[in-house]
């Protein structure tokens, strides 16, 4: 196991350098200054502007740039942010738990429902069960993010008034009751990341158990008078949830761009409305950093992935 | 075969008549298959009135989309204004009509960017062995696991200026985003034309042509990207969806096109401020894309089964 991680991190390198290699590409062949910015802003003396530019070594040949500019972004120095006047790692450290409790939830929301759903919808293809489900499950995935948000809203806050619609990261209450608001605020934009996950990993279950549940050695374990619930759960489902594994590691990306969405509409503050802010306010450091920092956590849950792909399949392992 | 699933229903009704009747065209068989979709035939007819409305609709509604009037403000639907009016007192129709323009423009625009991008590198990855194939694959991995909606934030927030400059900002924007929306999407379309060309290079009827003396370009456009088209098209209609969503997704983000251009995802970025008073706003908005994109998917459901008829055991 410890090799295969280890193989499977060398594997992971390259395609860190390679997105940083793209960011990097992208902000040096951006026209105009990025620090264009602070030239029009009073209160930034022309010292701190020549500072600046010799620091992220804009005057540099670019290949120089792009290694001083990674060897920056590998010590953790990524820069000050202008809008917030605080260091970027600072302000990307405090927003990022909040993020990925959002995104963590949701996730594990997705795999509680499209699990079982998935599974049994399989179990009796073309049922009435299945048929119910596998459109739910289209009608949900072509449902937005944004409008799935908004109609959340619209429903249980300004209708029912049952939730509050803002996600407060300060909350005044203490004990229970703090418990009590923090969960009430996190549930819309839990459902809405979670529910919209749901209805694509529901159809992947679903076709990855419809390929198994036929074959022979599943025959071979119901003619041994295993019970079906035993069947299902320990021959059917693990092997069902190999191709899984890999389609939830490839929407990964789609599901940071769902958080973006999520955490603007809710306005939660994590990173992903760090991003949009930066973006309104010109915050260039702040925005390549969050940017960066996506890009690093797509990585770091396709290795996720990877490992629970050599879990579930021990012909990967040892190989 | 006892106990053989179809990935989907309509498959298995179709093959006894097929076997029962005359034999069709390729052409036709896949239409036969692709009408047996109850749901993608009806998302054909409902696409084709949302073109249609969208087409025509602004002369027989001529109604102009920046026309303010402060004594209707939020106000409801009515006779006088179908679908309600905004903040501003701006028709709700005449906009919506406007932004479903973009948002299908945009959409097919980007899905033939992607389309072209991902043959293109497909193929080559495809008919060539050894690194380049290796280095294309690589390059297709990584674009797959690059944070697609950061990115094309990020774009837009370092190009747009530049763009805007050179084109003026409504065709900038339209060029950048459509650009930008394809350029993320090609990775799957490659993907299938790479594994298409790989098994439909051994074939026999390519073993043929090349005997025959036929160029290796003529080979690819002649004889195996015909052949590789289905799954191609498929993911092409799923394509156009998810870019009027990627699209949808930056207005409402108010980062897309410039403010005073009402595409959808814009209206829905205006009207969540009004949720409380103007609910019609947002509905009407958010209904617009959603009825849009579903029936796209349906569509790219039903061309699946019409076009790429694989069994699941």
């Amino acid at each position: 196991m410890g090799h295969y991680l280890l193989r499977r991190l060398l594997i992971a390198l390259p395609s860190l350098l390679g997105i940083s290699l793209i960011l990097f590409v992208l902000l040096a062949l951006a026209p105009g200054d990025p620090f264009g910015e602070l030239a029009s802003n009073p209160n930034i003396p022309p010292e701190v502007r020549e500072a600046l530019r010799v620091k992220f070594g804009m005057d540099d040949p670019i290949l120089i740039r792009y290694f001083h500019w990674l060897v920056a972004m590998l010590h953790g120095d990524w820069g000050f942010s202008f809008a917030s006047r605080i260091d970027v790692d600072q302000l990307i450290l405090q927003r990022i738990p909040t993020t990925l409790y959002v995104i963590g939830t949701a996730q594990l929301l997705a795999l509680i429902v499209a699990l079982p759903v998935g599974v049994y919808a399989a179990m009796r293809p073309y049922s009435m069960f299945d048929q119910i489900a596998s459109t739910v499950a289209f009608i949900g995935f072509s449902l937005p993010t944004f409008f799935t948000g908004l109609l959340l809203i619209l429903i249980f806050s300004v209708n029912l008034g049952w939730l509050p619609f803002v996600y407060r990261a300060d909350i005044s209450a203490s004990g229970w009751q703090w418990y009590w608001e923090y969960i009430k605020q996190a549930i819309m934009p839990i459902a809405v990341l979670g529910l919209f996950q749901a209805a694509s990993y529901t159809r992947y279950v679903r076709s990855a158990v419809l390929d198994v549940i036929r074959l022979d050695y599943v025959t071979t374990a119901r003619a041994k008078g295993i019970g079906e619930r035993k069947v299902i759960i320990k021959h059917v489902v693990r092997n069902a949830l190999i191709p899984v594994v890999t389609l939830v590691a490839l929407q990964m990306p789609t599901v940071f761009g769902g958080a973006i969405v999520t955490e603007q509409i809710f306005r939660i503050p994590g990173i992903g409305s760090l991003l949009i802010s930066a973006i309104l306010a010109n915050d260039t450091p702040v925005i390549m950093a969050v940017t960066f920092v996506f890009a690093c956590l797509v990585v770091l849950f396709n290795l996720l992935a990877d490992i629970i792909y050599g879990w579930l399949d021990p012909r990967i392992s040892y190989s | 075969m006892v106990g053989l699933t179809h990935a989907s229903p309509t498959v298995e009704a179709v093959r006894p008549v097929a076997k029962r009747e005359r034999r069709f065209s390729p052409g036709r068989e896949a239409f036969r298959r692709f009408r047996r979709h109850r749901l993608a035939a009806a998302s054909v007819v409902v696409l084709a009135l949302l073109a249609l409305a969208i087409l025509i609709g602004p002369y027989i509604w001529p109604v102009p989309i920046n026309e303010i009037d402060f004594t209707a403000r939020l106000s409801p639907p009515s006779w006088d204004h179908p679908f309600g009016t905004d903040d501003l007192g701006q028709d709700l129709l005449s906009r919506m009509i406007y932004g479903g323009r973009i948002s299908l423009a945009v959409g097919f625009a980007a899905m033939a960017v992607a389309m072209f991008a991902g043959t293109i590198i497909g193929a080559i990855a495809g008919m060539s062995r050894g690194v380049v194939d290796a280095v294309l694959m690589w390059i297709t991995d990584l674009f797959l696991s690059l944070p697609q909606l950061p990115l094309l934030l990020l774009v837009i927030y370092l190009f747009r200026d530049f763009l805007k400059g050179l084109v003026g900002p409504e065709g900038g924007v339209f060029i950048m985003i459509v650009l930008v929306i394809g350029g993320f999407r090609w990775m799957p379309v490659a993907r299938l034309v790479r594994a298409q060309f790989l098994s439909l290079r051994e074939k026999e009827f390519v073993e043929a042509a090349r005997a025959l003396g036929a160029s290796k370009s003529r080979l690819v456009v002649r004889h195996i990207l015909p052949n590789a088209l289905g799954p191609v098209i498929v993911a092409g209609t799923i394509d156009v969806a998810a870019a009027i969503i990627a699209e949808s997704t930056l207005s409402f983000l108010g980062l897309g096109f410039p403010p005073d251009i009402p595409t959808w995802g814009r209206l829905l970025f205006d009207a969540k401020d009004y949720l409380d008073i103007a609910p019609h706003w947002a509905l009407f908005a958010g209904g617009a894309i959603f009825l849009t994109v579903i029936a796209i998917n349906f569509i790219g459901d039903g061309l699946r089964d019409a076009l790429d008829p694989r069994k699941v055991m």
